[in-house]
C-alpha cells in the first residue's frame, strides 16, 4: 500500500504525541504572561467561546448528519438562565452553570422530539423557528429578561472570593478550563460505541437501525447533549460580554457556528478550533478590506468549498485504528487512499 | 415446529399488493433459497421479516414467538439479520467500525462508562473489538480491519455487510442478492463462504438470480411472481417446475424445451 504524505504526517505527530501535547499545554497555560493586548486577550477567549460552540454543533451534524440552524437559541437560554439566577437570586456562577445548562439540554429534548417524525431540511426550517422563537421570547417576556432592554451588569464569576475578569485573566483561564472539559468529553463520547453508532445513524439511519441501534433515542441524545454544551457556552459568555440582549443571539450566530464546524472539519474536533480561530480572527484582521470584507469572506468560503470540501482539517485518518489492549504504536502500513472500486 | 415460518403473509402498497399471503418455513441449519422474477416481491418479503414495513395480515413465527410487525430493534434482537440489495455500509467509517456497530447492543455499557472511562468500558471495547477481528478474520477480510469501508472493492463490501450481520449475534442471515455483480471465480468462492455459515449453525435465506449459485446451495427453494408463490421443492424439483419455467420465459414448457 502507499504510504502518502497525510500517513507521514500523522505517524510523526502520533510519535511525538507527548512533546507535541505538552508544548501546547505549555504555551496555553503561560499564554496570559506573554503580554498579549487585552484586545487580542479577549479575540482569543472568544475562540475559545466559538470552539466550544462548534464542538456542540459537531456532534449533532458532524455526527448524526442532523443540521441545526437554530443553535442561538440554546446559546440564548444558557446566558439568559444563568445571568437571571445570578442577577436574581444571587446564586454561585457554578450552580448557574448547571441550571443553563441543564435548562439547554431539556429545550434539546423538546426540539429533539420533531426529529422522530422530520429529517433532512424539514429538520433544519423547524430548528430555525426554534431560534427565531427563544428570541421573541427573550424580547416580550419583559418580568424575567427586561425585554428588549437587555441585561445590563451581569455580575462576573467569583471563585473563593476573587472575581474573574479580563485583567486578572480569570476569564482566561476559566475558558481553557471549560474547553477543555468540553473537549474531553466530546472526545471519549465519540470514541466509543455512542459516537460509533452517531456515525453510523449519520450515515446511513436504515442501515444503523438494521443493526439493532435504537436510532430514534440516540438522534434525541445528540440533540440533548449539543444543547447541553452550547448551553455551557451561553453561560460563560453571558458574564463576559456583562450584557446580553436580544440581538446577541441572532440567526447570524446560528450560520457561524455552521461555518466554523464547515470551515474546521465536519465530524473532527481538531477542527473546531481551528475553524473558530479563522472565523473569529478574520473580521478583526481584516478591516483594512473596508466594504469588501464579506464578499472576500464569501469568497474564501467558496474556495474552500470547491477545494477542500471536507474542511480544513476533515481528513480520514491514516493511521491505523487504535485497537485498546495493544501497544500503542505505529506499525506496518498506513491506509490507501483509494483502492479500485467497481 | 418449523424454526422460522411465515404463514399467509400479505403486504399492498395502495391498490398495489406487492406480496399476497405467501407462506414458507425454513428449518435450522438449512439454505433456502427465495427466487422470481424482477419485482415478484422478494425484496418486499425481507422487508417484511426485519420489519421494515408493516404486514397487513399474516404471521411470522421465529422460534416459536411471533415477531410480526415488531420494531426492527426487535426484530433483530430476537436473532434476525440482514444484507442489502445494495450494499448499505457506513463508508466512512472503519471496517472494523462496521462490524463493531453490529455489537453495539450487546456492549452492555452506557453514556456515563464511555464519559469516564470506566473498566466496564474498557473491558467491553477490549472484548468485543476482538470477537470483531475474529468475525472479520473468518470472513477473509482480516488484513482490511483498519481500512475504511469505502475503499474496499466489491466483493469484500459484500462479505463485510454478511461480516456486520453476524455480529449483530444473528441466528437466522438474511441475505438479499450477495452474487449480484459477481463473476464467475467470486460466486464460486461466495458459495464455499456460504456453505461454511451452514456448517458454522446458521440459518440463511436468499435472494439471488444467479441460478448456478442458487441450485447448488440451497436445501429448498420458494419461487415467487407477482406475489405469490408458484411453486416449491427442492432444486431438482424447481429445475423442471412447468409453472417456473413459464414464469420466467413467459411460455409454457413444451414451448421451451421444443425450441
Amino acid at each position: 500500500m502507499k504510504k502518502d504524505w497525510l500517513f507521514l504526517m500523522e505517524s510523526m505527530l502520533f510519535k511525538h504525541r507527548l512533546l507535541i501535547w505538552g508544548l501546547v499545554a505549555a504555551v496555553v497555560l503561560t499564554l496570559p504572561f506573554w503580554g498579549l493586548s487585552l484586545f487580542v486577550m479577549r479575540t482569543i477567549i472568544m475562540i475559545g467561546v466559538f470552539a466550544m460552540l462548534a464542538l456542540g454543533l459537531n456532534l449533532l451534524t458532524g455526527y448524526t448528519s442532523q443540521v441545526s440552524l437554530g443553535h442561538a437559541g440554546f446559546f440564548a437560554i444558557g446566558a439568559y438562565t444563568s445571568a437571571v439566577l445570578m442577577m436574581r437570586f444571587d446564586v454561585h456562577f457554578l450552580v448557574g452553570m448547571l441550571a443553563g445548562a441543564a435548562l439547554a439540554g431539556l429545550f434539546g429534548l423538546v426540539l429533539g422530539i420533531p426529529t422522530l417524525r422530520l429529517s433532512g431540511s424539514y429538520l433544519t426550517i423547524v430548528t430555525m423557528g426554534f431560534g427565531e422563537i427563544i428570541r421573541l421570547i427573550i424580547m416580550t417576556w419583559t418580568p424575567v429578561t427586561n425585554g428588549t432592554l437587555g441585561l445590563m451588569s451581569i455580575p462576573r464569576p467569583r471563585f473563593f472570593g476573587t472575581e474573574l475578569n479580563l485583567n486578572n485573566h480569570g476569564f482566561y483561564y476559566l475558558m481553557v478550563a471549560l474547553v477543555f472539559l468540553v473537549a474531553l468529553f466530546c472526545h471519549h463520547l465519540l470514541n466509543s460505541k455512542v459516537g460509533r453508532s452517531f456515525r453510523a445513524i449519520g450515515e446511513d439511519e436504515v442501515a444503523a437501525s438494521m443493526m439493532g441501534l435504537q436510532t430514534t433515542e440516540l438522534k434525541v441524545l445528540a440533540f440533548v447533549l449539543s444543547a447541553f454544551i452550547t448551553g455551557v457556552a451561553g453561560v460563560f459568555y453571558a458574564p463576559l460580554m456583562g450584557f446580553i440582549d436580544h440581538n446577541t443571539f441572532t440567526f447570524d450566530v446560528s450560520i457561524l457556528i455552521l461555518s466554523i464546524v464547515i470551515v474546521g472539519g465536519m465530524g473532527t474536533l481538531r477542527g473546531m478550533f481551528l475553524g473558530s480561530a479563522i472565523l473569529i480572527v478574520f473580521p478583526e484582521m481584516s478591516r483594512f478590506l473596508m466594504d469588501w470584507r464579506f464578499v472576500v469572506y464569501g469568497l474564501l468560503l467558496i474556495l474552500m468549498m470547491r477545494f477542500r470540501p471536507n474542511g480544513l482539517l476533515g481528513w480520514q485518518s491514516r493511521l491505523p485504528y487504535p485497537i485498546r489492549g495493544k501497544k500503542k504504536e505505529v506499525k506496518g502500513h498506513g491506509i490507501s487512499k483509494r483502492q479500485r472500486s467497481f | 415446529m418449523a424454526y422460522l415460518s411465515v404463514k399467509e403473509v400479505s403486504k399492498s402498497f395502495g391498490g398495489l399488493t406487492a406480496v399476497g399471503g405467501v407462506s414458507f418455513e425454513v428449518e435450522k441449519g438449512q439454505v433456502v433459497s427465495i427466487i422470481g422474477p424482477n419485482g415478484a416481491g422478494k425484496t418486499t418479503i425481507f422487508n417484511l421479516l426485519t420489519g421494515v414495513y408493516e404486514i397487513d395480515s399474516g404471521t411470522v413465527t421465529f422460534d416459536g414467538k411471533p415477531i410480526h410487525n415488531k420494531p426492527v430493534q426487535d426484530i433483530v434482537g430476537a436473532g434476525i439479520a440482514r444484507t442489502f440489495q445494495n450494499i448499505r455500509l457506513f463508508p466512512k467509517m472503519r471496517v472494523l467500525e462496521n462490524v463493531l456497530v453490529g455489537m453495539d447492543r450487546k456492549m452492555g455499557y452506557g453514556l456515563l462508562s464511555s464519559v469516564f472511562r470506566t473498566p466496564k468500558f474498557k473491558k467491553a471495547e477490549q472484548e468485543f473489538t476482538q470477537r470483531a477481528i475474529e468475525i472479520l478474520g473468518s470472513i477473509g477480510l482480516g488484513d482490511e480491519i483498519h481500512n475504511y469501508a469505502e475503499n474496499l472493492p466489491y466483493g469484500a463490501k459484500r462479505k463485510l455487510e454478511i461480516a456486520r450481520a453476524m455480529a449483530t449475534g444473528a441466528k437466522i442471515l438474511l441475505l438479499d442478492e450477495p452474487a449480484a455483480g459477481m463473476n464467475p471465480q467470486e460466486s464460486v468462492e461466495l458459495m464455499d463462504f456460504i456453505s461454511s455459515l451452514k456448517n458454522q449453525g446458521y440459518t440463511l435465506i436468499l435472494i439471488e438470480h444467479d441460478m448456478s449459485v442458487v441450485m447448488k446451495i440451497s436445501d429448498k427453494i420458494y419461487v415467487i411472481d407477482h406475489g405469490v408463490k408458484i411453486a416449491e421443492g427442492k432444486p431438482a424439483e424447481i429445475a423442471n417446475n412447468e409453472a417456473v419455467i413459464r414464469a420466467y420465459l413467459g411460455g409454457s414448457a413444451k414451448d421451451v424445451k421444443s425450441q
